[in-house]
């Protein structure tokens, strides 16, 4: 059982502010995703919980034990860093068995979960290597090994998969999932790629300039961004975002639209719709086609609304031509509204 | 409009060449200015006493060992040796002791100062030796280090040991920190770590700086010269009976210095180039 708790965690650099205050609750066996552009925090606020830097406020409690003044070895957490950290002048048997060593295991148990962990990551034919000798890929598999062998109750990720090429990544990221989900540990992985983050996760934590703006399941945060911010920040392409008037009780007025919405003192707030969430037909936005982008299942069509930029996903059969006025119409249902001060869901 | 074009060209084909015929030239010039001298003085310790004090002078060596053979056997010599080694034994191992640290903390930590001290420890070169002697000794003398193996080394030590800090400081600063992190999550303290991880990837590195610390403290003259009396290292020796001694003396005495030096520095090159980059920054 290993849960964590950050409470109030907060990260000074001289005069910057790295994390304002943070606050996350991960449950035992969660895979939480920590997401967010470079220099928003999430690495700073991972390295806090494996105890590689200190906190200038609050607490980290990992299985209901307060840790946040205990040096990283007595966590029960294991890390895997971005650049693999395997230790150049070690076998791979040896990386793997440097933490079951450092616990005095006896030989006959660390040979046996060397072999276990070497095979479960299908590493077993590399463990007389050295790094040197070794492809990204693999040390990246011996890097995973060298922490699943270590059987701790919480595994770290810092962007584990982001040096290595595509494909790879690709294959990786399925053979972490099931790694981890049978291995029974909380994990926490810190990326900045939104494709990672959805596919892998239990609940991506989205954060930006030191705070966690949302910590939600993948579809939740995909659907119901709580702020501008996740909404433009997840998505390939963004969320759309077109200044809506007030044009009565709970009504509002969205490019030659008038549709219902919020109750709110304010006269303007802000629409947003999802580029796959509109439709084209006889009703709707008025659009004007700038782009179009066949990209095979479907065609991207970036369109001028309000004098912004808009983009919607339309079916590839749909017949568009470059500078034809078009009328979006959005899926009611998947409409979210903005208050443009607070940049806060409606 | 073809021959604009074509001036500048050749112009510029002239100037290059010029530039490699002094590239050349320089090479040459600072090849011969290191190398005569060694040449020179290998040439005579391997020719027998006749020969060295012979006219014309060969070309090659005779490979012949009368000179060294008096050189070793020469009186005070072994003894004279005996102290090279011990005091650049001392010195190789006080200079690693501190400097090793200091190279480490440089490289590891971020504290107040960090540039300043960087700095401080280049500018302990910048004080002559000769400067220091004179107080240097009367404090020996006060304090009763005066020639002993360790005063000499300890002031040896100051000469050698900005060297130990900068090399180990570029050593360590080329292991990266994540290293260290990764053996501190998987059970290590810090100086576990150190042990486990740090210390055999930087082990060649420190030994080269150490046999850099050896040979400064091997080739140092002036303040053994000044601090010794009995206890004569072989530099402060050669230059107390150069004098007096015969000339095959002074080129076999000359080569016993130079050759040792000369292997453990090329032994070393490759650290101390990571040093000069590291210093230049």
């Amino acid at each position: 059982m290993a849960e964590i708790a950050i409470k109030g965690v907060a990260k000074r650099f001289g005069g910057f502010t790295a994390l304002h205050q943070v606050n996350l609750a991960i449950a035992d066996q969660e895979f939480m995703v920590l997401l967010g552009a470079s220099g928003c925090g999430k690495t700073t606020l991972l390295r806090i919980v494996a105890g590689l830097e200190t906190p200038s406020q609050g607490e980290v409690w990992i299985g209901g034990r307060r840790v946040d003044h205990l040096p990283p070895r007595e966590r029960g957490i294991a890390m895997v860093f971005q650049n693999y950290a395997v230790f150049p002048h070690l076998t791979v048997f040896e990386n793997i068995a440097f933490g079951l060593r450092m616990k005095k295991l006896p030989q006959a148990d660390v040979e046996r979960r060397v072999n276990r962990t070497a095979e479960l990551m299908h590493i077993e034919q590399l463990l007389k290597r050295y790094s040197g000798q070794l492809s990204g890929g693999q040390r990246q598999r011996v890097a995973v090994a060298r922490a699943l062998a270590m059987e701790p109750d919480v595994i770290l990720m810092d962007e584990p998969l982001s040096n290595l090429d595509a494909l790879l990544r690709l294959e990786m990221r399925a053979e972490l999932k099931g790694v981890l989900a049978a291995s029974k540990t909380t994990t926490i992985y810190v990326t900045h790629d939104q494709v990672e983050a959805m596919s892998l996760a239990d609940r991506i934590a989205v954060m930006h300039q030191g705070r966690i703006v949302q910590a939600a399941s993948p579809v939740e945060v995909y659907r119901n961004p709580a702020a501008r911010f996740v909404g433009s920040f997840i998505g390939n392409p963004p969320m759309n975002f077109i200044p809506a008037t007030k044009a009565g009780n709970g009504s509002w007025s969205v490019a030659g639209l008038t549709l219902p919405g919020p109750k709110s003192d304010k006269q303007k707030i802000e629409f947003a719709i999802r580029p796959e969430d509109v439709d084209a037909g006889s009703e709707g936005l008025h659009a004007t086609v700038r782009v179009i982008e066949p990209l095979g299942p479907h065609t991207l069509v970036t369109c001028d609304v309000e004098g912004g930029l808009f983009r919607a996903i339309l079916e590839s059969n749909a017949s568009v031509k470059v500078g034809e006025q078009l009328r979006l119409a959005p899926k009611p249902d998947r409409v979210r509204w903005f208050d443009p001060e607070t940049t806060n869901a409606l | 409009m073809s021959a604009v074009t074509q001036t500048p060209a050749a112009a510029s084909a002239d100037a290059r060449k010029a530039g490699d015929w002094l590239l050349i030239a320089t090479v040459i010039l600072l090849g011969v200015w290191v190398l005569l001298p060694i040449y020179l003085l290998i040439v005579n310790a391997l020719s027998s006493p006749e020969q060295v004090t012979a006219f014309p002078k060969r070309f090659f060596p005779a490979f012949d060992t009368g000179s060294l053979s008096f050189f070793i056997n020469f009186a005070g010599v072994a003894r004279a040796l005996w102290n090279s080694v011990l005091v650049a034994t001392l010195t190789m191992i006080l200079s690693i002791g501190f400097g090793a640290p200091a190279g480490y903390a440089l490289s590891r930590f971020d504290f107040p100062g960090k540039g300043t001290f960087r700095f401080l420890v280049l500018m302990t070169r910048a004080f002559p030796l000769p400067l220091l002697a004179l107080p240097l000794a009367v404090m020996f003398i006060r304090t009763g280090l005066d020639d002993t193996a360790i005063g000499l080394a300890l002031v040896h030590t100051t000469l050698a040991l900005p060297f130990a800090v900068l090399i180990t400081f570029s050593l360590f600063s080329g292991i990266p920190v994540e290293l260290e992190e990764a053996a501190w999550t998987l059970g290590c303290t810090r100086l576990q770590a150190f042990r486990k991880v740090i210390l055999p990837l930087a082990l060649p590195g420190i030994a080269a700086s150490a046999v850099f610390a050896f040979t400064i403290s091997w080739n140092e003259v002036f303040a053994a010269a000044v601090l010794t009396i009995e206890n004569r290292t072989l530099t402060a020796f050669l230059l107390q009976s150069l004098g007096e001694s015969p000339l095959y003396l002074k080129f076999a005495g000359g080569a016993a210095l130079v050759v040792p030096a000369l292997i453990f520095i090329f032994a070393v090159r490759k650290y101390l180039f990571a040093m000069w980059g590291i210093a230049n920054r």
